[in-house]
């Protein structure tokens, strides 16, 4: 029940609603509410305030605008005009035309509908390909402020080691000397269980001093595992423990991860 | 009528249900169209095409993709965006009009003869200011979590819950 009520505080099912979540995620909400009718009802609540506000964002919208749309979308049909009979023979001369005429009309008209059905397809394939395209431009701008990041000439880099919980964890601390901004190259730890997060400490050394400079919080979701934390000055080491979501006052030695000096 | 009931008899592309679905959202979907491209005739236009694009494709919708409302609304807004590349207005969505929701407000309530509204226009005018920005890029322009965090200068992790702040802000008001 916890789990749901901090799943509905996230966030997420707002940027679900608004449609801005990948597919994946998309998917994965999609699943939770059906599993949990709470976050059903709450996405239901969400709607409700957005459709509210954007409907109170238009200006007036003319009756017009309904039948242009109707007449894009329905086309109109022509009258029938009957034929005079002349003789027997015409009769049969003239069904013998309308229903190769018929089948003609008949054969056409699966064409188009082949052709209209083509159409829609591929504009809704372009559709993909473009939101697609967009999500690539995104990750590649976002590679390269990363890129600026890591590169710049002013970085003392720590190299955090595993300990004891996790050897085989490291991580990186890129200390910005001009700024005193601290980055964090996550790549090389564990995603958190459920419910845990990681905290990023700066310590100094006699006697030892634990300070809290962030939580790598949202870490699924940060595909570069990079993460900005708060800025700190005269740190002599850097640590990163589990801790409980939310994170801790002070560290949980148990649950040191990666540690390393200046 | 609820999205739940309109929904089969758009499914079965009923030419009431195109009526009811109009109805329904077009006003929505046109404050989303207007926000994004600023100009009422471009904005009609665009809503024509994001209606029969709707209609066309209904048939590709389901419900592992995300909420009617939503699958609805991110046709308009890609829509809109399309059709402001080709004119040629701007080369990509954060060169969009720097103009948020709330400024176009004063020219829509001088157009818009929908009283109902008039109550919400001037709480949405009453929002925090981090909370319009936070709306107008998550909603309206639809950008990503990073898209929004770079363009704030606020961290990524605190944007989602920023924005149910500010949602939550808008639900004590309407009460829902």
């Amino acid at each position: 029940m916890i789990e749901v009520q901090n799943y509905i505080e996230s966030g997420i099912l707002e940027l679900y609603v608004f449609g801005t979540l990948s597919e994946a995620e998309t998917e994965e909400v999609a699943q939770m509410a059906i599993k949990h009718p709470e976050i059903q009802e709450e996405i239901i609540s969400i709607e409700k305030a957005v459709i509210s506000l954007s409907y109170s964002m238009a200006p007036y919208l003319s009756a017009a605008n309904y039948d242009r749309i109707k007449e894009a979308l329905i086309k109109k049909h022509g009258k029938v005009v009957d034929l005079q009979p002349k003789s027997h023979l015409a009769t049969y001369l003239g069904w013998a035309a309308a229903v190769v005429l018929l089948i003609g009309i008949g054969w056409q008209y699966t064409l188009i509908d082949a052709a209209k059905n083509e159409v829609a397809q591929i504009e809704t394939e372009r559709d993909t390909l473009e939101s697609k395209l967009n999500t690539l431009e995104m990750s590649q701008s976002e590679t390269k402020q990363l890129l600026a990041v890591v590169r710049d000439q002013n970085n003392i880099v720590v190299p955090l080691v595993g300990q004891a919980v996790s050897p085989e964890a490291t991580a990186k601390v890129y200390w910005n000397q001009n700024t005193q901004t601290v980055y964090i190259d996550a790549a090389g730890l564990p995603e958190p269980p459920e419910g845990f997060v990681y905290q990023v400490w700066a310590l100094k050394l006699n006697p030892l001093t634990p300070t809290s400079i962030g939580l790598l919080d949202d870490f699924k979701a940060n595909n570069s595992r990079l993460f900005a934390v708060s800025n700190t000055s005269g740190a002599e080491a850097f640590g990163i423990t589990l801790e409980p979501a939310g994170g801790s006052v002070t560290p949980t030695l148990e649950q040191l991860y990666t540690l390393g000096k200046v | 009528m609820t999205q739940e009931q309109l929904l089969p008899l758009i499914l079965k592309k009923d030419e009431k249900a195109f009526t009811l679905m109009y109805d329904m959202y077009s006003k929505n979907l046109y404050g989303v169209i207007y926000n994004l491209i600023n100009d009422r005739e471009e904005a009609e236009d665009v809503l024509q095409e994001v209606f029969v694009k709707i209609w066309k494709n209904i048939e590709t919708y389901n419900e592992s993709k995300g909420r009617f409302f939503t699958w609805i609304v991110n046709i308009a807004r890609n829509t809109t965006i399309d059709k402001l590349r080709s004119k040629g207005f701007n080369n990509s969505r954060k060169n969009l009009s720097a103009d948020n929701f709330v400024h176009l407000l004063d020219d829509s309530n001088k157009l818009s003869n929908m009283i109902d509204s008039i109550g919400i226009q001037e709480f949405v005018k009453k929002l925090k200011p981090k909370c319009i920005q936070i709306i107008n890029l998550l909603f309206f322009k639809g950008y990503t979590q990073q898209e929004a965090s770079d363009e704030l200068e606020i961290p990524l992790g605190t944007v989602k819950t920023q924005n149910r702040n500010c949602i939550n802000d808008l639900r004590n008001f309407l009460k829902v």
